[in-house]
C-alpha cells in the first residue's frame, strides 16, 4: 500500500515538474489551421490530400468559428500559435490593427472560392420562386407599413399574405442562429437586397447607417424564424419531416442531399453549382484564408500547403474540392490567387 | 376489552386506504422506470437502427496490374519513388478495363468515382511493404466510393433522377453484381484509421486513442490527488471555519458547468504554461480539475463508512496515527473510491464542451502517439461526424456512437462489480 502511494505521488510529482520542461521546448511539425466552420470542409479535404501526398504532416484544423478564428490569429507570433485562419468572411479591419498590435505586419490573404447559401425545403413539397424583396418581407422584424416612412411590426403569418402567388402555407424557417457567419451572410446579401428595393429605406443607408442596417439585418422573433443550430444535417432532417418549412444553409449540403431537399428560386436564379460561379445566384460570399507570413519558413509545409489549395487537382474543372461542393472562382481570378500566393503577397484593405 | 376492540377498529379501517396508498406510490414508481427504460430503447434502437450498417463497408472487385512501367521505370525500388507513384491511375486503368467502351470524359469520371480513393493508397500500401507485387496482377477487393456504398445499403436511390447515382453509375454498379464483383464487406478501417473527409476511409482509432492518452493523464492525475485530499481532509485535518469553507468550495466545484475549466485551462495551461495546444496532456490536466471534486466527495464518503472502531483498534495495539490510516482504513475505504474514480472517469469520457477552448475539436488524420502530440476525443468524432454534409458519416456517427456507450457500459459495470465484490458492512 505504501509502496503504491510513493510511487503514485512520485508520478504526480514528475508530471508537474514535467510542464515547466516542456513549455519552453517542443517545436512544431505540422501546420496548425483555425476558423471558419464553412471553410472547415474543404480545408480539411485539403490537409488530407496534402498529408498523405507529400512527406509533411497533416495539417490540423479547428473549426473554431471565422470571428473566434481570427482572434486566435492574431493574438500573436510564435508556434503554440495557429499559422492559418480560415473565413467565411474578408478579415475586418479591427482584426487587422489587433494582428498589428500583436506583432503580425503581414498577412496574405487568398480568396478560395465561392459559397452559396440556399432557401431549402422538402423534394416532396412544390419548389418556391421568391424574390429578395419577398424573402426580407417574411423574415425582417419590421416591415415599410406602405403609409410614409413608418415601420410596423411583421403582420405576415402566410407566404400567400406577401405575394397571393407565393403557397398558402404559414411561414416557417428553420436557421442558423446570429453567432454563425452563414446567417450573417444570409442577412447581409439576401434580406438587404430586398430591403434596399424600398427607396426610403436605401436612402437612409447614407444618413443613418446604423438605422438602416438595424431595418435590414433584424429577423423576426415571433415563431416565424426558428433558429435551429449551426446543425446543417438537422435542419435538412427537420425539412424532410415537415415538408411545409424552409430551411437556410450552405449550397454544399444541398449539393449532397439533393434526393431530399430542393433549393429555392431567389431573384429568377436558381441555386445551382453554374450560376453561383458565374455570380448570377444573389446569395454567394467568397471564402478565405489568411497566412502569417512570419510563420513560413519556420513551420515547415505552409507554402506546399498553399499549392495544394491552389492546384489543378483541388480547384481546377474537376478538382476534389469541387466535388465536396466548393463553387470555384472564374479563370481570371483564379490565375490572380495562384500568383498571390506563390509570392505571399501582403494584404492591403 | 372494549378499547383494544376500538384501536383495532381503526387501524382496521384505515388499513384499506394505507394499503391503497402504498399501491399508487409502487404503481408510480414501477411506470416511471417503465417510461424511462423505454425512453431508452427508443434511444437505443435509433442509434443501432442509423448506426448497424456502418460496420459493413462495400467493396469492389478489380484485377489490377502492377505495371511496373508506372510504379518504377528505373527498378531503383527507391522507397520514395514508389510511394510517389500514380496508383490512382492504375485503379483508373483497371476499371477502364471492365468498361471498355467508356469514352466521353464526363463518363470516364464518373466510371472512376466508383471507387474510392482509398485504393490508390492500398495499392501503395501493398507495394511499400512488398516491392515483388511490381509486374504482377492481382484480383482485388478495393473500397467503393461512399455513394456506391449508399446505394449498396439503400440509404440513397439510383437512376435518371438522382444526381449521386446517375443512370450510368448504375449500370456499372450492376454489372459488379452480376460478376459478383462488388459486395458489402466488414469495414476494418472504421476501428484502424484516424478521421478522414473520405467516409469510407475515416475511422475512430485516431480519437479512441486519443481519448485513451487524455484518459491515462487525468487517472493518474486525478486519483492520487483526489484520495490524498479526502484522506487528509477525513482523518488529519482540524475541523474548523477552513475545512468547513475547502469544504463548500469543493461541492460547488463538481457543479461548475464543465465550459468553464475549458476557459480556465486555456488561460493557465495555454497561455500561462505556454503548453501545446490540442494535445492529450492538457486535455487531461482540464478534465482533471473537472473529476476531482467528484473523486474527493465518493472518497470522502467511502472513508466515513469505515466504522471508528477500526481505526481505534489500530491505535489501542500501538499503531500511529499514519499507520491505523494506511494499514487499515485506506484498503478498508478503497473500493468506494475506486467506484466513484470510475464513475468520474466515465463522466471525463463523455465531454466535449472544456475541450472546444483548448483546440482538441479538430480535424486531425494522424494516430497520436504520446501526450504531446495533437489528438481529438471520441465524443468530439461524434460531434465533428454529425455536423459533416455527406450522407455516409449519418451512419458513422451512429457507430461511433455505440463505441462510445460501449466503453461507458464497460466501465460503468466495472464499478458496479468492483463494489459487489470488495464492498464490506459492518
Amino acid at each position: 500500500m505504501k509502496k503504491i502511494a510513493i510511487i503514485l505521488s512520485a508520478g504526480v510529482f514528475m508530471l508537474i515538474a514535467g510542464f515547466s520542461s516542456i513549455t519552453v521546448a517542443a517545436g512544431r511539425d505540422y501546420i496548425s489551421i483555425v476558423g471558419s466552420s464553412t471553410v472547415y470542409p474543404f480545408s480539411t479535404v485539403v490537409a488530407e490530400q496534402f498529408g498523405r501526398a507529400t512527406n509533411f504532416k497533416t495539417p490540423k484544423v479547428e473549426a473554431t468559428g471565422s470571428g473566434g478564428g481570427l482572434k486566435l490569429f492574431c493574438s500573436g507570433v510564435g508556434i503554440s500559435l495557429p499559422d492559418i485562419a480560415n473565413s467565411s468572411r474578408r478579415i475586418k479591419k479591427s482584426e487587422v490593427e489587433l494582428c498589428a498590435k500583436n506583432g503580425i505586419k503581414e498577412i496574405t490573404e487568398i480568396k478560395i472560392g465561392y459559397d452559396g447559401i440556399v432557401l431549402a425545403n422538402a423534394a416532396s413539397s412544390k419548389r418556391m420562386k421568391i424574390s429578395s424583396k419577398e424573402i426580407f418581407l417574411s423574415l425582417a422584424k419590421d416591415v415599410p407599413s406602405g403609409v410614409g416612412e413608418s415601420l410596423i411590426p411583421n403582420p405576415y403569418r402566410t407566404w400567400k399574405d406577401i405575394n397571393p402567388a407565393l403557397p398558402s402555407a404559414k411561414i416557417e424557417v428553420l436557421g442558423p442562429p446570429p453567432t454563425s457567419g452563414t446567417r450573417d451572410a444570409f442577412s447581409e446579401l439576401a434580406m438587404e437586397g430586398g430591403c434596399s428595393e424600398f427607396k426610403w429605406i436605401k436612402a437612409l443607408k447614407k444618413k443613418d447607417k446604423k438605422k438602416y442596417k438595424a431595418i435590414c439585418h433584424a429577423v423576426r422573433e415571433d415563431g416565424a424564424y426558428i433558429e435551429a443550430g449551426e446543425n446543417d444535417v438537422l435542419i435538412v432532417k427537420k425539412l424532410e419531416a415537415n415538408p411545409e418549412a424552409f430551411g437556410i444553409f450552405g449550397f454544399s449540403f444541398l449539393d449532397q442531399n439533393e434526393d431530399r431537399v430542393q433549393g429555392s428560386i431567389i431573384d429568377g436564379q436558381e441555386p445551382t453549382f453554374e450560376n453561383i460561379s458565374a455570380g448570377m445566384y444573389p446569395v454567394s460570399r467568397a471564402l478565405y484564408f489568411y497566412v502569417k507570413k512570419a510563420h513560413v519558413g519556420i513551420i515547415p509545409g505552409i507554402k506546399e500547403y498553399i499549392a495544394e489549395f491552389a492546384s489543378d487537382k483541388a480547384v481546377g474543372e474537376e478538382g476534389y474540392l469541387i466535388d465536396k461542393g466548393l463553387i470555384p472562382m472564374p479563370e481570371n481570378e483564379m490565375e490572380q490567387f495562384r500568383k498571390d500566393g506563390e509570392m505571399l503577397k501582403n494584404l492591403s484593405l | 376489552m372494549n378499547k383494544t376492540h376500538t384501536r383495532l377498529d381503526i387501524i382496521k379501517s384505515g388499513l384499506g386506504k394505507r394499503y391503497a396508498k402504498e399501491r399508487l406510490f409502487k404503481a408510480l414508481g414501477f411506470s416511471a422506470i417503465v417510461i424511462a427504460l423505454a425512453m431508452l430503447m427508443v434511444l437505443f434502437t435509433t442509434i443501432i437502427g442509423n448506426g448497424y450498417s456502418a460496420f459493413q463497408q462495400t467493396f469492389i472487385k478489380l484485377d489490377i496490374t502492377f505495371d511496373e512501367a508506372v510504379i518504377d521505370p528505373d527498378k531503383t525500388l527507391d522507397p520514395d519513388v514508389l510511394a510517389g507513384a500514380d496508383y490512382s491511375g492504375i485503379v483508373k486503368k483497371s476499371l477502364r478495363k471492365v468498361f471498355p467502351d467508356v469514352k466521353k470524359r464526363k463518363q470516364k469520371r464518373d466510371l472512376y468515382s466508383l471507387a474510392s480513393q482509398g485504393a490508390a493508397y492500398q495499392l501503395r500500401a501493398m507495394v511499400l511493404e512488398n516491392p515483388s507485387v511490381i509486374g504482377t496482377t492481382q484480383s482485388l477487393w478495393v473500397p467503393a466510393d461512399d455513394d456506391v456504398d449508399m446505394y449498396m445499403k439503400g440509404h440513397i436511390q439510383g437512376g435518371e433522377s438522382s444526381s449521386r447515382i446517375n443512370q450510368d453509375k448504375l449500370d456499372w454498379i450492376n454489372v459488379f453484381k452480376g460478376n459478383s464483383a462488388i459486395e458489402k464487406k466488414f469495414n476494418i478501417a472504421l476501428f484502424t484509421n484516424g478521421d478522414s473527409r473520405e467516409p469510407e476511409l475515416a475511422g475512430i482509432w485516431g480519437a479512441v486513442a486519443g481519448s485513451l492518452y487524455t484518459m491515462v493523464v487525468t487517472l493518474l492525475l486525478s486519483f492520487p490527488l483526489g484520495v490524498a485530499t479526502a484522506v487528509y481532509l477525513e482523518e488529519f485535518a482540524p475541523k474548523n471555519i477552513w475545512t468547513d469553507i475547502i469544504e463548500v468550495n469543493i461541492n460547488n466545484l463538481a457543479a461548475v458547468p464543465s465550459i468553464v475549466f475549458g476557459l480556465l485551462g486555456l488561460a493557465v495551461f495555454l497561455n500561462f504554461f505556454s503548453l501545446p495546444r490540442s494535445a492529450p496532456m492538457v486535455g487531461g490536466l482540464v478534465l482533471t480539475l473537472m473529476t476531482l471534486p467528484t473523486i474527493i466527495i465518493t472518497s470522502r464518503v467511502a472513508l466515513q463508512s469505515v466504522p471508528p472502531s477500526i481505526r481505534e483498534g489500530a491505535l489501542g495495539v500501538g499503531a500511529s496515527k499514519m499507520q491505523s490510516v494506511t494499514h487499515h482504513v485506506l484498503p478498508l475505504a478503497l473500493p468506494g473510491m475506486l467506484t466513484g474514480t470510475i464513475i468520474g472517469m466515465a463522466r471525463a469520457l463523455g465531454e466535449t464542451a472544456p475541450l472546444l477552448m483548448i483546440g482538441m475539436v479538430a480535424f486531425i488524420v494522424d494516430i497520436p502517439t504520446g501526450i504531446l502530440d495533437k489528438a481529438t476525443v471520441l465524443p468530439v468524432q461524434i460531434y465533428l461526424w454529425a455536423d459533416s454534409p455527406e450522407r455516409a458519416f449519418v451512419e458513422r456517427t451512429s457507430a461511433a456512437i455505440m463505441v462510445l456507450l460501449a466503453f461507458l457500459l464497460i466501465m460503468n459495470s466495472l464499478a458496479v462489480v468492483l463494489r459487489r465484490k470488495f464492498e464490506r458492512r459492518w
